[in-house]
């Protein structure tokens, strides 16, 4: 949920209930009031009725509230009620709006010259509720209607001023890349709480472009260390192999050591390939036909794939030509040719589809799609296949990171590997 | 021949010694820059392998001074850095070839006759073993006097165990030197059985006085018969 519309939400609920409330208690408070000024009319009415009671003696006889709004009968003592003054509202019936209306009535006794009691009823007309009430929901309505919107333009603008540093940092952390290129964090802004987001994000990357800096040279100098005690093995054991009293049996054991060290030297120069692209040591480029060099690996390809039975075949469908440097390109294309031939079925084929901007290598192999997430992650192998680093498609995603290209995996019946760069 | 090893390492400089005293030549070395110096400036060498990196130098220095004093020597430049700056900075400063640890000795010799050939022979480039005539030039072999048609992996092959002739070729040295680094790893090298086996079938038709024999476990060797 984006924060405006979050803002918003709770900011409606609670205006909801404060709108709400206010509304209340100003409807009971202003009916209170109402009441109050009516009931004061009355009993203003009632003593200038009373008073010309007492010298008029017409008025006495005035039954019924015809005309005016009083009204006045004889009673008999019995008939008084405790109460003196009685203010209750009750509905009368009103010609001009042809229906009982409510009204407010007033009802007290007087006496005349000592002893005749009279009991004088006077209205007086009422609010309507039911209009008050309605008048007073849309106008509550609106009220709130309006506190919405001004809440949402107000928060707009207030968004988009304030939070602007926050997006902007947002967008810089989007497009971060460890070990990238990249701008100094943004700062710019004078609110201390953004200030200090920024200069934390600030530390905390450089930080860890450090620990990620310091690990690449790590993987780099041991990979170093290891190629001369790696030699001394290897050539030691040639020797040692030459010699004449070496029994059959040893020569193998030593066939078998120099292989497992050929493979440690093979995946060592892997790290240290990989580390060489993610560091930018391959800073010579050149025009690269893709078309001339699909062919000249193929080439190299030939014998392996016989021996396993595979077919290799080029469709040329556009020219591919990239700047960029020569031995990564003729890596990126070894590797994958590779995987395509090794991982393969006697009797299969390697397709491979040069076009303008991309080329497709489409192979037979396992009949069952490979992890496409893991698939280009670093040690991962899906077969166990002997003598492999599980680097070699590490190394295909790093070289196109490296010219911002992409590589993608598919599987229908075949496993077709789309490269993009 | 001469040639000097200038190898910090006391073991990898001993295994080069052997390797190459095995083949017959004169064999020095030296373990620093000032006793590698000081060779170099008194005594002429056919070869000379240079390590990069040693105590109190770098060997690239040695390689200026060496130019310096136009020396004939062939230098080969066996560094552990595989690094591109390192390689063309060596081969502007006159050195022959550059070989990266680790190396197989196999293709340590083959680097060896390589750059001694180019020097010693001048224009004729050609190596005889018993009737077996390669001419490295123009990559052709004849037996007998007969032609030998070979294609190139073949006569890559053949070249390398000539190189290697009696010692033994690891078949992952093999498949490095013919099919270049990037093919490593690929299904163990089996593939290479096939064609050792065509060119066995053609030397044996041509009646060569070389035969290449497997070394179970290991790879193979090239004898003289």
């Amino acid at each position: 949920m984006k924060l405006i519309n979050y803002t918003l939400l709770y900011t409606s609920i609670a205006l909801l209930f404060i709108v709400g409330g206010w509304a209340g208690i100003f409807y009971v408070n202003m009916l209170d009031e109402i009441y109050d000024s009516i009931d004061d009319g009355l009993s203003n009415s009632k003593l200038l009725i009373i008073k010309k009671a007492q010298t008029d003696s017409t008025l006495l006889h005035k039954k019924y509230f015809g005309e005016s709004n009083y009204s006045i009968q004889q009673i008999s003592a019995e008939n008084v009620s405790a109460v003196r003054d009685l203010y209750k509202d009750t509905l009368m019936y009103m010609d001009h709006e042809e229906e009982y209306e409510p009204v407010r009535l007033l009802t007290t006794t007087f006496s005349v010259s000592g002893n005749t009691l009279y009991e004088l009823k006077i209205i007086s007309s009422m609010v309507e509720e039911d209009d008050l009430i309605e008048d007073l929901l849309y106008a509550v309505l609106w009220l709130y209607v309006v506190l919405i919107v001004s809440v949402v333009v107000v928060n707009i603008i207030v968004l988009r001023k304030v939070w602007k540093p926050f997006y902007r940092l947002i967008d810089y952390l989007q497009q971060y890349r460890l070990g990238g290129e990249s701008d100094k964090v943004p700062v710019g802004t004078t609110v201390r709480e953004f200030r200090l987001l920024s200069e934390t994000v600030s530390v905390l990357l450089e930080r860890n472009l450090e620990v990620y800096n310091s690990q690449k040279q790590f993987i780099e100098n041991a990979s170093h260390e290891l190629q001369t005690p790696l030699a001394i093995s290897i050539n030691k054991l040639e020797l040692l192999a030459e010699r004449s009293d070496v029994s059959e049996e040893q020569l193998q054991t030593i066939g078998h050591v120099i292989q497992s060290l050929e493979r440690l030297t093979r995946l060592n120069k892997s790290l240290l390939l990989l580390s060489k692209i993610e560091n930018k040591q391959f800073a010579v480029e050149e025009t690269i036909n893709f078309n001339g060099l699909v062919k000249k690996v193929m080439e190299d390809f030939i014998d392996l794939a016989e021996f396993k039975e595979v077919k290799l075949v080029c469709h040329e469908e556009g020219e591919l030509v990239r700047y960029m440097n020569k031995d990564l390109a003729e890596i990126l294309l070894t590797n994958l040719l590779k995987n395509a031939v090794v991982h393969n079925v006697p009797g299969g084929t390697v397709d491979i589809t040069v076009q303008k901007d991309s080329f497709t290598i489409v192979n037979t192999g396992a009949p069952k799609a490979l992890n496409e997430e893991k698939l280009f992650s670093r040690f991962y192998k899906e077969s166990i296949e002997k003598g492999t680093t599980g680097l070699g498609l590490s190394i295909v995603k790093a070289i196109l990171d490296l010219y911002k290209g992409s590589v993608t995996y598919t599987f229908s019946g075949k496993h077709i590997m789309v490269i993009h760069i | 021949m001469k040639i000097l090893i200038v190898e910090d390492e006391p073991d990898l400089l001993e295994s080069i010694a052997q390797s190459l005293e095995k083949e017959s030549f004169l064999v020095e070395k030296a373990m620093d820059f000032d006793t590698a110096l000081d060779k170099l400036l008194i005594y002429e060498y056919d070869c000379i392998l240079l390590d990069i990196g040693l105590p109190n130098g770098s060997g690239l220095d040695l390689l200026k001074e060496l130019k310096k004093e136009n020396r004939k020597g062939s230098v080969i430049i066996i560094s552990a850095k595989d690094s591109l700056d390192d390689k063309l900075a060596g081969l502007d400063l006159g050195a022959d070839d550059y070989l990266v640890k680790p190396f197989h000795l196999a293709e340590l010799n083959a680097r060896v006759r390589s750059v001694l050939r180019r020097k010693k022979f001048g224009g004729q480039n050609t190596v005889e073993l018993r009737n077996v005539s390669i001419d490295f030039s123009a990559r052709t072999v004849k037996i007998n006097k007969a032609d030998l048609v070979l294609n190139r992996k073949e006569f890559d092959i053949l070249t390398y165990f000539v190189s290697n002739k009696n010692r033994l070729v690891n078949k992952t040295s093999l498949a490095e030197h013919v099919w270049g680094d990037q093919i490593d790893e690929a299904d163990n090298f089996e593939f290479i059985y096939s064609q050792i086996k065509n060119l066995r079938k053609k030397l044996k038709d041509h009646n060569a006085k070389i035969e290449i024999q497997a070394v179970y476990g290991l790879g193979y060797k090239l004898i003289e018969t």
